[in-house]
């Protein structure tokens, strides 16, 4: 607890060092960087990779083949309840994986894998509900699970079901997220804070008129699209999950080494979520997405609109919106105009809500 | 100038956010400082909902450089004093149950804090309402404390459940705080410069804003009641600026859609038909005579303070930490310094490991500018 959480930030009052994991640390913000780079990246980032391995922190890993490229990434996922308003863990697995190879510019996906551990008890109806899921979500996204593996574990070892899936696809053209440059345009592609929004309010019960829906889709084709209406517009692109919008601006603020000006009335939220976030506290820029992309796209008017007219086109992408500009002030900054002034926008420290994807 | 008189007309038209307004606000208030002609011109609000959202609103970005808008003591976690915080520690670990409000748990004590007692088996449990601590007694037999805190809104709550006989387990360790009077000694410290002060509205729902006319009176200092939303706060500070322009001494309700000059006398009958007033310490600020609200002897059989015989001193053997002795706490809530000027702030001091209590809670200055980045020029 209090002790773990200022030792691990090396901190703490007493200057003693514990070791421990707290939930901040899968929470998607700088906790989750900072151990990833401080801790599980040590010994692998030293050696030489043909292309972009775990040193780039990127969704996936880019690998040279030829003048092409294999992108290779893996996501676990442990969202509670497995089964949500809008989606399921099945449905997550494979989402979250194809848009983690998407964000790389590997939109057409060549087969996933998927790791399933089970806890006694599972029942076989839900396991089968979970499985058409991930069948189904394939067929969206256009891709198939190749190999896979099952373990079970005793009642109380885990909770319910784990799956990892592991994606490989080719990019003709590589995207990364540390690709901004001054000038470049923000584009999200719709609504931010949905599925965060609708755990929250499913778990903590909250009486609210209107349902809400996680976004939990695969998005591939979508920016597959995207990138082909105007090749080379595209300048970087990442999947706004866990810590939300806020995280992915931060971080491609950071990697990009620019400024980045935000202005809140062009960020689409969809009013319930709206309304319940400000209820509770909370900015839906700090509230994770599963179906969402944050685009650098440059090259003027004319390339935005190409870009932005090719994600509307897709249901997913319907509220599609340029949302701020890349700028050279304030570099690795991100900074929000309210329209009533303007401040440094936050990212979350801690963690909003654990366990949801 | 009154707040904007438009009602909001649905959820997404929040008309209390019109930025166009927002902007002819800021535009008078930056005309208003020029006319006094001298800097800073310092004003202070002593509430941290006021704090929250000029901080998230970006507001401060709007303020003319002339203009000084201060949080002063308004964060009733943040001035809750060790030796209190100590009470409730002594009490969980002595095999008590304390519920308390989930700030009031990483607030540091002396030696520790609440949430370190739990880790360590104490039964300590989080609360988001006083009936909710009395339910927890229902479900029990064992004895539970509701360590209190908040100012005379909050204290109402406390007070509501104290005269609906709760069960004969439950108490009250109570660390409710009453704002009127720092105001007065805030007022009065060497060091402040203020010259007006921006109210809390939803305090003065409860006390009613005719209560500021004595201190108005008292310390010639102008007083502007204001509501949460961005334009209320901007209204209330040009109302504010106005009265320092023009000399006047007056306490003016900017917040008339829920503010009264009476306020709310069924709540005050109870409030102190439960509470009185008795002198105490604010944390890092001062002794603050008739600031703390305590049991009356009527309801002394809720008192924990005197259920049980809390020990102190076993506590006070150890040393506290000693980043505590650098903590600015004090000086922020006294509005003579501010967070970035803490060596601690964002560093050794962080809301999973704070220092000072101003780092705990939502409400407390040092927190609020760690999650919207304070405000540097942009």
């Amino acid at each position: 607890m209090t002790r773990a959480a200022a030792d691990e930030a090396g901190r703490g009052h007493s200057g003693r060092r514990d070791p421990a994991i707290v939930m901040k640390h899968g929470a998607g913000g700088r906790a989750m960087r900072r151990l990833i780079q401080e801790t599980l990246t040590r010994g692998f980032v030293d050696v030489a990779v043909d292309g972009y391995g775990i040193a780039a922190m990127d969704d996936g890993a880019a690998l040279r083949l030829g003048d092409r490229w294999l992108i290779v990434t893996t996501d676990s996922h442990v969202v509670q309840p497995a089964f949500f308003p809008g989606g399921d863990i099945g449905r997550l697995a494979v989402a979250g994986t194809v848009n983690d190879l998407a964000m790389m510019g590997a939109t057409e996906p060549m087969g996933l894998t998927c790791a399933l551990i089970v806890e006694e008890g599972f029942t076989f109806s839900d396991l089968e509900r979970v499985q058409q899921s991930m069948v189904d979500t394939c067929r969206e996204a256009g891709t198939t699970v190749v190999t896979g593996d099952t373990k079970v574990m005793g009642r109380g070892e885990l909770d319910g079901v784990v799956i990892n899936t592991t994606g490989v696809a080719i990019a003709n053209t590589l995207v990364r997220d540390s690709g901004l440059a001054v000038g470049d345009r923000i584009v999200v592609t719709g609504n931010v804070g949905d599925h965060g929004m609708a755990l929250m309010a499913h778990r903590h019960h909250l009486a609210i008129d209107a349902e809400l829906y996680s976004d939990v889709a695969p998005i591939n084709r979508m920016i597959r699209d995207a990138l082909a209406a105007r090749p080379g517009a595209v300048s970087a692109m990442k999947d706004p999950t866990r810590g939300g919008l806020s995280s992915a601006l931060h971080e491609m603020a950071e990697k990009a080494n620019v400024g980045m000006q935000i202005r809140e009335e062009l960020v689409p939220v969809n009013p319930v979520v709206r309304a319940v976030a400000e209820m509770l506290g909370l900015d839906p820029m700090h509230v994770a997405n599963e179906g969402k992309a944050v685009l650098g796209v440059r090259g003027g008017d004319a390339a935005v609109q190409a870009v932005l007219a090719a994600l509307r086109r897709h249901p997913a992408g319907a509220n599609a919106a340029v949302v701020g500009e890349c700028v050279a002030t304030r570099p690795g900054d991100v900074v929000l105009d309210t329209g009533l002034g303007k401040r440094l926008l936050s990212e979350y420290e801690g963690e909003l809500l654990p366990r949801i994807c | 100038m009154a707040a904007p008189a438009e009602r909001p007309t649905g959820a997404d038209e929040l008309k209390f956010r019109d930025p166009a307004r927002a902007r002819a606000l800021a535009d008078a208030i930056g005309r208003m400082v020029e006319q006094i002609g001298r800097a800073p011109v310092t004003v202070m609000h002593v509430c941290g909902s006021h704090e929250q959202a000029i901080a998230k609103f970006g507001l401060r970005h709007t303020f003319p450089d002339g203009l000084d808008v201060i949080m002063g003591p308004g964060c009733p976690v943040c001035v809750t004093d060790l030796p209190e915080v100590d009470e409730a520690v002594v009490l969980a670990e002595d095999g008590v149950r304390v519920v308390t409000y989930g700030d009031m748990l990483r607030v540091p004590g002396t030696v520790r804090s609440l949430a370190e007692v739990q880790s360590m088996g104490g039964k300590v449990d989080v609360v988001y309402s006083a009936a909710q601590a009395v339910d927890i007694a229902g479900g029990t037999d064992e004895e539970v404390v509701f360590f209190a805190s908040g100012f005379e809104t909050t204290a109402v709550a406390t007070a509501a459940i104290a005269v609906a006989n709760p069960p004969a387990n439950f108490s009250i360790l109570s660390a409710h705080k009453y704002i009127p009077p720092v105001m007065e000694i805030v007022a009065e410290m060497p060091d402040t410069r203020i010259e007006g002060f921006l109210a809390a509205g939803h305090a003065a729902t409860i006390t009613g804003w005719g209560i500021f006319e004595r201190f108005v009176e008292r310390h010639g200092i102008p007083v502007v009641v204001a509501g949460f939303e961005p334009l209320d706060i901007l209204a209330g500070i040009a109302q504010l600026v106005e009265l320092v322009r023009d000399g006047r001494r007056a306490v003016v309700n900017a917040f008339p859609r829920c503010v009264t000059r009476e306020g709310n006398r069924i709540a005050q009958q109870e409030l102190w038909r439960v509470f009185r007033t008795t002198g105490g310490n604010w944390r890092g600020i001062a002794h603050v005579p008739n600031g703390n609200l305590r049991l009356r002897d009527e309801f002394a059989h809720l008192d924990a303070r005197r259920r049980f015989r809390i020990d102190l001193k076993r506590l006070w053997t150890q040393a506290p930490a000693a980043l505590t002795q650098l903590c600015m706490c004090g000086d922020i809530m006294a509005g003579v310094s501010s967070p970035e000027k803490c060596a601690l702030f964002g560093k050794e001091c962080v809301p999973d490991a704070p220092v000072g209590a101003c780092m705990v809670s939502s409400e407390g200055t040092c927190r609020i500018w760690h999650q919207y980045g304070g405000h540097p020029r942009l």
